[in-house]
């Protein structure tokens, strides 16, 4: 019913251990290419810890340890013999709270290509007019590529985070976690009339405190619990007819 | 007014504040006033470019202090900075947490020896070296600027971690996220994000090495001559003024003041540029 296709990433039996604290308790999930995947699920339930195991930046948190396999294309990203940068600008991660580098906007955008040794002019200032306007932010900034990325709005801030990720010629995966919770209603639509057509080359996962974005936005989606997964299925489903009543209190906002 | 305690603490404390300021000023007015005539008698172009120092014979040039004091401040930098740098980044974002505990308050604590002791050392140890393997006194610009490399270094240190470790940790995964090495997100985010606080403690480390008086007297040679090379001896501005007060009077006297007001403005004018660097980061935030 969900897939014919071989998934992009399959994880089995992820568990993700905060010292003694158990924050994922065992997640088996097959994620498929070119969709957008929602997680959804109240504060505290392990969707941040989840993201963060698909690109190893768990991997800086001391006290952390991941058990369980996750396979990118059918190769164990936990591998001794992966390569964590060439992982981590395949899957490219926005984060909650927008963090532009200090640096200028067309500076920030060709952060990624400069580090896989992109050098030439034309190269890079096509990248990112590509990029930005890809994140829908072209408009608002092509006359002050110069300026400090720092100074731009929080919802520009954002889409121009989007923009670095989107930046990356290696990018096949998205992360996104909680990306438009502190942002204006105006550059909410715009990231996530950006992920609709994004989704067509790459593939998406999209963890969201706002229920109704996941209805708007996601193919797919996972309502996370305390650590678990409680169910995962087609929006459509997740949201009408939901097989667990747990899930159904909480996208019906029955829920603590 | 009512005379309660709490009147009685405020008033007492207005005072102690006051008096602190007041007599910062006074000393401030006071070399000005013993030194600014003089300036205006001999010519500023005769005190600061003439290169003949002897009072006696009525000849105030400070150049060769001047140039002395610029090359011992610039040795200094050339060591202290970049080894407090690159120990700032390494106990930031290399070395265990462990490890930072244990260096850094080593590194406070070299702060509190004595400056003479520093001295000592030179002239115990690493004159005599210098002498044997490069030529010379020994006493020298170079013994001066290493010893004050190592003075500085609590400054530069101390002041760069603290940069350093205000970068928020989100700069640090953006980088790493986009596919960057921890090197690549330290050189090109994080240090940037630090810069005008390690700006700011190389600029504060220069004014300790321009005003250090007690270690440069022992260890730089104290001869009053533009110097050629590092292995030649020379008297820097704050060397004079300790060497000469002692029998100076009348023109020799008000040299020595005018003196103390070249230190204190190249002094004023590196901690404004430090205090602007400092601010300049707290407007971009
Ligand atoms: N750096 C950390 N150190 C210790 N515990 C953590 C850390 N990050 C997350 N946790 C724990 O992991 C659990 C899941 O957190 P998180 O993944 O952030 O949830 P969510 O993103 O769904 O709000 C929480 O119980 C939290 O306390
Ligand atoms: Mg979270």
């Amino acid at each position: 019913m969900i897939q014919a296709s071989p998934a992009k990433i399959t994880i089995r039996a992820l568990r993700v251990f905060h010292g003694q604290e158990e924050s994922l308790r065992g997640i088996s999930l097959d994620i498929p290419a070119n969709q957008v995947l929602g997680i959804i699920g109240p504060s505290g339930a392990g969707k941040t810890t989840f993201l963060r195991a698909l690109n190893r930046l768990n991997d800086l948190v001391p006290d952390m340890h991941a058990e369980g396999q996750i396979l990118l294309d059918g190769k164990d990203i936990y591998h001794p013999a992966c390569d964590v940068v060439a992982l981590r600008k395949r899957v490219g991660m926005l984060f909650a709270l927008p963090v532009a580098l200090p640096m200028s906007i067309y500076e920030n955008v060709v952060y990624g290509p400069r580090l896989s040794g992109v050098r030439k002019k034309t190269h890079l200032d096509e990248v990112v007019e590509r990029s930005l306007k890809a994140a829908f932010l072209w408009d608002e900034v092509k006359d002050r590529l110069r300026m400090s990325g720092l100074r731009l709005s929080g919802g520009q801030q954002q889409r121009l985070c989007l923009a670095r990720v989107l930046a990356m010629e290696e990018l096949e995966v998205i992360l996104l976690d909680e990306p438009c919770s502190g942002l204006d209603p105006i550059s909410t639509s715009k990231i996530e009339d950006a992920l609709t057509i994004l989704k067509e080359r790459y593939t998406i996962i999209l963890v969201t405190n706002n229920t109704k974005q996941a209805a708007r936005v996601a193919d797919e989606t996972a309502f996370f619990l305390m650590g678990d997964m409680v169910e995962y299925g087609l929006t459509e489903k997740i949201f009408t007819v939901p097989d667990d009543k747990r899930t159904n209190d909480y996208v019906t906002g029955r829920f603590g | 007014m009512k005379f309660n305690g709490e009147n009685i603490a405020k008033y007492a404390l207005m005072t102690v504040a006051f008096s602190a300021v007041a007599s910062l000023l006074l000393i401030a007015v006071f070399i000005f006033k013993e030194g600014l005539p003089f300036m205006m008698k001999v010519g500023l172009k005769d005190f600061l470019f003439a290169s003949d120092w002897d009072p006696l014979a009525g000849k105030f040039g400070i150049y060769p202090m001047i140039v002395a004091s610029l090359w011992v401040t610039f040795g200094a930098m050339l060591i202290g900075a970049p080894l407090g740098i690159a120990g700032a980044i390494f106990l930031n974002e290399f070395a265990p947490p462990m490890m930072m505990k244990i260096i850094k308050p080593t590194i406070e604590l070299l702060a509190g020896i004595p400056s003479v002791v520093f001295g000592f050392l030179g002239v115990m140890v690493l004159a005599p070296w210098i002498r044997a393997t490069l030529g010379g006194p020994g006493l020298s610009v170079l013994a001066a600027s290493i010893i004050l490399g190592i003075m500085v270094l609590p400054t530069v240190l101390s002041i760069s971690i603290d940069a350093i470790a205000s970068v928020p940790n989100s700069y640090r995964e953006g980088a790493l996220a986009l596919g960057a090495t921890r090197w690549q997100s330290v050189y090109m985010v994080t240090i940037k994000a630090a810069r005008s606080g390690i700006i700011a403690s190389i600029i504060l480390a220069m004014g300790r090495a321009l005003g250090e008086t007690m270690a440069v007297i022992m260890v730089a040679g104290n001869t009053v001559k533009v110097p050629h090379a590092v292995t030649d001896p020379v008297r820097t501005l704050t060397a004079n003024i300790a060497l000469e007060m002692a029998n100076a009077t009348g023109m020799a006297r008000e040299a020595l003041f005018a003196t103390g007001i070249v230190l204190f403005m190249v002094i004023m004018v590196l901690n404004g540029i430090a205090l602007s660097a400092i601010k300049g980061k707290a407007r971009k935030k």
